[in-house]
Parts: structure tokens; C-alpha cells; sequence
């Protein structure tokens, strides 16, 4: 997929976009092609896509991605159980619902999943796809947020910058546990960098609102809602928290993540040494 | 008499309860549950019924009670801003302590009732709002899958036009804040934690097997009181 047919800075796109690649488990629907409404940037895609003969094509919509990891990889620290429920029920559940509103909806073909989001969140007013689109997107980065052997702390770059918007990365630590441990009922806790400002920051999001609405950029993420931890934790939300700090986030991913971040913000001058 | 009283009313000008006045803050307790943990089986386990009370609704009380000793502290300080601050603290706890007392007594072992359909004047209004009670009870089911994140679905009804309502409100908000005259009869508690043990993500299964041990009596009860026949 490459980021001029897309028309937006697609940084952190994990779910293809417009044909499922790698999943075996998705479904893929025949039905013959009907140009529908056409909406300026819709168009000049579909135009250019391979899709386009006149004939009845497969459509694909969005497919259920596996976690970079089995389902047993993070025991003890998130049982297999809590892997099979959450992401074979949960997610797989939001794609399934996404794909099957988007069958109805021939104008929201043909986006990636960054532009998809920010489409339906309607600068506030979202549709009713926009929860299961954001929710599958927020799985997706939220897995990968995680690895077996995570925790620890972060190295060079990722963690100068850390260090730089909030003292210490001990001080990052708690204001991130306190931001999960004060969100009012279901939603996500995020390292973000943003774009405006030029910084790290920890925000809170309520149910499947996400970062990429206000056009900042993800480093890392915490599912929390219930069900991400119940199983497991039951009601102790401050011992989940305080173990995907430590043995569960990915600062691997975190790191690649901000990298590529600062393709497109820039955080400083760089360092060019004189002769 | 006189000089004791200037004793007392010293001690308390100088202890930390003379900063709040002469009234104390009323803290609030947990409410013992009318039945066993275990009495609701199989519609909702004993395992989540006892988390759900004695650690979540628990927690509510908890930290209501610490918001409200801190807005009374800003309150006799004068300090605004930090009184608009603790409203959503208060609103959330406090919210969830009303709705979590409500939701204790809505429901009832099958053998004391539970499940047992309104008869009377309620189940007149609901034939008359609705249609009929598998309407209703379809009608509340839908609202409650439909509902995104944590919340309630309830059955209200509006005190001042004497009609029945089904509303859902999101987090801990009570049904009051959907209109001020409204007065629940029956909450169904949605968050992930009422059901997610027993039930997993098959949502819409709770919802059906909770009518099996609703307290229709008492959402009677409150109807009766609050539309009486005239």
C-alpha cells in the first residue's frame, strides 16, 4: 500500500487496507461492483485501484491480524485464556462487525485504516461504524504494544525523549499507572507524540476513541477495559497495570513506532557535527 | 450546663471536625444483600455476585466518601475550583454507589419471586407504554447490547407525565441524569464486570438470563409510591 494512493501520512498502519494478505480466517465477499455516490478522493481510487474492470470482483474488507506472539506467550502475566477471549472473541468479533457494516456502505471502500477512522470520528460526531473500525485498529496496535519478556525500560532515543517531556522515566511510569487508575469506566491510556506540540504525552480515551482522531501519533497503548483484564485480575486494576509496565509493554515496538514518528515530526535539530 | 457547653463547642472549634461546623459529613456503608451470593444461580454466579459487591460496589463507596470529605474540606475553604473538580469523582462514585444500591434490590432468588412478571398497576402501564412485557423486556435487551463501553439500562418511570420510560445512561451516571423527573424501577447493570465471568463477550445471554431473577415486586413498589392510583 503505498502512502500516495492513500492521501494521508499513514504512519502506523497496521491492518491492510484494502485485501486481507495473510489471514486465512477472512471472509472475503463476491459481489458484482456498483460505483455508488462518488466522493472527491474516492474516485481517483477506485479509478486507479485493479478492481475496476466492470465485472463482479471480490471485495475485501479488513481481516482479523494475529498477535506477533501465540496466545500462550505472555503467561503468566496474560493467561492464554485472556489471548483466546479477547482477541478470538473480542476483536475477531469488532471485525466481523465492521466488515459486515461495511457491505452496506460502498463509499468507505477503499481506505486505509488510519483514514477509515478518521472518517467516520467526524470531527466528533462519529457513525456508528466508527466504534468497531476504531476498536479493531486499537487491538491490532495493542497487541504489538506487547511482547513476551516486555517491561524494562526503554534505550537511546526513545528514552532521551522521555526523559526530556517528563523528567524521568520513573515519573513516565507513574503518571501513565495514574492515568490508568483514573479513567472512569472503559477506554485506553496512550503514549502519544504530538504533533502540534512536539512532545510526549499520556492521554486517556474513553471506549474506542483513539489518538489518530486528533491526528497525534501512538507510541504505545493500554487496553482498559474490563474485559482486558477480568479474567486474570479480576477487579485488581492496579496490579494489571503495574505488570504490563513491568514484564508486558513492548519498548521494541515503542521504539520502531517513534522512529517513524519523526518522519514526520520533527523534534529538534539535528546534530551535525562541524569540522 | 452553659460552661460545658463552651467546653465542647471550644474543643470542636480547635479539633479537625470544628473546620466542617457543627454537622458532620454522613459516610456512607455497604448495603448488606437481601440473599446469598449463591441465590441468584445460574442467571449470575455467586463468584461474580460477591465480587461485584463486595469489592466493586465496595470500591464506589470508597472513594465517594473520600470525594466527599475532600468537597466538604474545599467547600469550607472557599476553594471553587477544586469543588467543580471533585464533580466528576462525585458523580462517578457517588453514581455508582445509587446505582449498585438500586441494582441489589432489583433482583431476587427465583424461589422469593425473582423472575415472577409485575401484576397490578405496573403491569398495566407496561402493557399500556409498551405493548407487552416480552416488548419491554426485548425493547431493554437491545439497549443494553447496543450499548458501547460501560452503562446502564433502565426502566424509569417520569413522575411528572406518569408515563414509563427506557433509557440507558453511559459509565455510573444515575437515570436522573437523563431527565430530572425520572425515577428508576429497574437498572440492568452493564459493565463488562456484572457479567464477563459467567458470560464472557456474549453480551446479549446476560441479558436474557437476568429477567429470570428480576424484582418485579419492587419495581412495583416504587411505581405504586411514585404513581399512586388517584
Amino acid at each position: 500500500m503505498s502512502l500516495s494512493s492513500c492521501g494521508s501520512s499513514s504512519i502506523c498502519s497496521l491492518s491492510s487496507g484494502i485485501l486481507v494478505a495473510n489471514d486465512p480466517s477472512s471472509k472475503l465477499s463476491k459481489r458484482r461492483f456498483t460505483p455508488s455516490i462518488s466522493q472527491p478522493g474516492w474516485k481517483q481510487r477506485r479509478d486507479s485501484s485493479d478492481n475496476n474492470r466492470g465485472v463482479s470482483k471480490v471485495f475485501g474488507y479488513y481481516g482479523l491480524k494475529s498477535p506477533p506472539y501465540k496466545l500462550d506467550a505472555l503467561e503468566p502475566y496474560m493467561s492464554q485464556r485472556t489471548l483466546e477471549v479477547h482477541w478470538g472473541l473480542h476483536h475477531r468479533g469488532y471485525v466481523e462487525a465492521l466488515n459486515k457494516q461495511l457491505e452496506k456502505n460502498d463509499s468507505l471502500y477503499g481506505c486505509t485504516m488510519d483514514e477509515l477512522i478518521k472518517v467516520l470520528y467526524n470531527n466528533g460526531n462519529p457513525f456508528p461504524e466508527f466504534n468497531d473500525a476504531a476498536q479493531v485498529w486499537n487491538h491490532d496496535f495493542f497487541w504489538e504494544s506487547m511482547q513476551p519478556g516486555g517491561g524494562d525500560m526503554p534505550t537511546l532515543g526513545l528514552l532521551q525523549q522521555i526523559e526530556k517531556d517528563f523528567g524521568s522515566f520513573t515519573n513516565f511510569k507513574e503518571k501513565f499507572t495514574e492515568a490508568a487508575l483514573t479513567l472512569f469506566g472503559s477506554g485506553w491510556v496512550w503514549l502519544v507524540l504530538k504533533r502540534e506540540a512536539k512532545c510526549l504525552a499520556i492521554i486517556k480515551t474513553s471506549n474506542s476513541i483513539n489518538p489518530l482522531v486528533w491526528n497525534d501519533i501512538p507510541i504505545t497503548s493500554l487496553d482498559m477495559w474490563e474485559h482486558a483484564y477480568y479474567l486474570d485480575y479480576r477487579n485488581d486494576k492496579a496490579k494489571y497495570v503495574n505488570t504490563f509496565m513491568n514484564h508486558l509493554v513492548s519498548w521494541n515496538a515503542a521504539a520502531v513506532r517513534m522512529v517513524r514518528a519523526q518522519a514526520f515530526v520533527n523534534l529538534g535539530e539535528p546534530k551535525i557535527p562541524v569540522a | 450546663m452553659a460552661i460545658r457547653n463552651l467546653l465542647t463547642r471550644k474543643t470542636l472549634a480547635t479539633s479537625p471536625l470544628g473546620m466542617l461546623g457543627f454537622r458532620s459529613l454522613k459516610t456512607f456503608s455497604l448495603p448488606d444483600l437481601p440473599y446469598d451470593y449463591g441465590a441468584l444461580e445460574p442467571a449470575i454466579s455467586g463468584e461474580i455476585m460477591q465480587l461485584h459487591h463486595q469489592k466493586h460496589h465496595q470500591t464506589y463507596i470508597t472513594n465517594y466518601n473520600k470525594a466527599l470529605e475532600q468537597l466538604d474540606d474545599a467547600m469550607s475553604k472557599g476553594d471553587a475550583s477544586t469543588v467543580v473538580k471533585l464533580q466528576s469523582a462525585i458523580k462517578f462514585n457517588g453514581g455508582g454507589h445509587v446505582n449498585h444500591s438500586i441494582f441489589w434490590k432489583n433482583l431476587a432468588p427465583i424461589r422469593e419471586g425473582g423472575g415472577e412478571p409485575p401484576k397490578g398497576s405496573l403491569g398495566w402501564a407496561i402493557d399500556n407504554n409498551f405493548g407487552s412485557l416480552e416488548t419491554l423486556i426485548q425493547k431493554m435487551n437491545a439497549e443494553g447490547a447496543a450499548l458501547q463501553g460501560s452503562g446502564w439500562v433502565w426502566l424509569g418511570v417520569d413522575k411528572e407525565l406518569k408515563h414509563l420510560v427506557v433509557e440507558s445512561t453511559g459509565n455510573q451516571d444515575p437515570l436522573v441524569t437523563k431527565g430530572p423527573s425520572l425515577i428508576p424501577l429497574l437498572g440492568i447493570d452493564v459493565w463488562e464486570h456484572a457479567y464477563y465471568l459467567q458470560y464472557k463477550n456474549v453480551k446479549p445471554d446476560y441479558l436474557k438470563n437476568i429477567w429470570k431473577v428480576m424484582n418485579w415486586k419492587y419495581a412495583s413498589d416504587v411505581y405504586d409510591k411514585e404513581c399512586p392510583e388517584s
